[in-house]
């Protein structure tokens, strides 16, 4: 276990998730994908802190990470719920109100 | 050895478990792969001497694949077990660009010339952490409490059906409420 391991096995979770984010078509799906480039960024910046500079400040910063991914799958709950309540869908493709 | 070999472990189980999220043909396994990559991943972190935080991403990921299950029996309107998750647009582009991005990812981790320790661990890495956050990092304490409250208001009032927005009006102003069934004794 060093830090190249480490940040090898947090970008295999980032690239598996940005797979899911980018193809899939359900919203809970895409959340998933999301969660998952989170978790692998969790690692990352768990490895980096232990092998680079093991001091408080490092951990506090994961902490932050943390609360990005329950904001992040709190609100997407969020507003999958209202989608699905004003269209009867859950998917991606019917919630294109932004795009372009 | 014994440390190498269970991160290994638990690396081939986190990345598998990802993948099988986008596999597996029920909504139900696919949140339940998700909770045991980051279970894998909350037991990577405890290897990683982060008691508190490795704890803290298990606990709150069952907790949160757990809700996940109840959403998905409340609207997905199908048996979440049976549903075919063959529903993925664009991805002929995907692949290949997350094959891409770990690619470059995989290059960066590999061949960048990362610094050696600087610094010693703390001897009680929770304690550290518990003092940083109500000491000098009290600051960022603060806005993710806030931010946290923030998330609570922002997706009650999204999630409600009707909240008093919807019988008042956007300003709180209206005199008569709003109602598709108008209650009361009738005055």
């Amino acid at each position: 276990m060093t830090v190249r391991t480490v940040l090898l096995v947090a970008a295999a979770l980032i690239a598996v998730g940005l797979y899911g984010a980018l193809s899939q078509q359900v919203v809970v799906m895409v959340m998933m994908g999301l969660e998952l480039m989170l978790n692998g960024l969790i690692l990352a910046v768990a490895g980096l802190w232990w092998f680079c500079a093991p001091d408080p400040s490092g951990q506090v910063l994961l902490l932050v990470v943390l609360t990005a991914m329950t904001v992040e799958m709190a609100m997407g709950f969020a507003v999958a719920t209202s989608l699905h309540r004003l269209r009867r869908s859950d998917l991606t493709d019917t919630a294109a109100d932004l795009s372009g | 050895m014994l440390t190498h070999l269970v991160f290994w472990g638990l690396a081939v189980v986190a990345v598998l478990a990802g993948v099988a999220v986008f596999v597996v043909n029920s909504m139900a396994r696919a949140s339940y792969s998700l909770a045991l990559s980051f279970i894998a991943v909350g037991l990577q972190v405890l290897l990683l001497q982060q008691l508190y935080v490795g704890v803290l991403v298990i606990l709150m990921m069952v907790m949160e694949m757990a809700i996940m299950a109840v959403y998905m029996n409340m609207f997905m309107g199908m048996n979440p077990a049976m549903m075919s998750m063959n529903m993925v647009h664009g991805a002929r582009h995907a692949l290949p660009v997350s094959v891409g991005v770990f690619l470059l990812l995989a290059a960066g981790a590999l061949f960048a010339p990362w610094p050696s320790r600087r610094g010693s661990p703390p001897e009680d890495v929770t304690v550290a952490l518990g003092t940083e956050l109500m000491g000098p990092k009290m600051l960022t304490m603060g806005v993710v409490g806030v931010v946290m409250a923030a998330t609570i208001v922002s997706g009650v009032v999204l999630a409600a059906h009707r909240t008093r927005y919807d019988r008042f009006g956007d300003d709180l102003r209206r005199r008569r409420v709003a109602d598709p069934q108008p209650g009361g004794v009738g005055r």
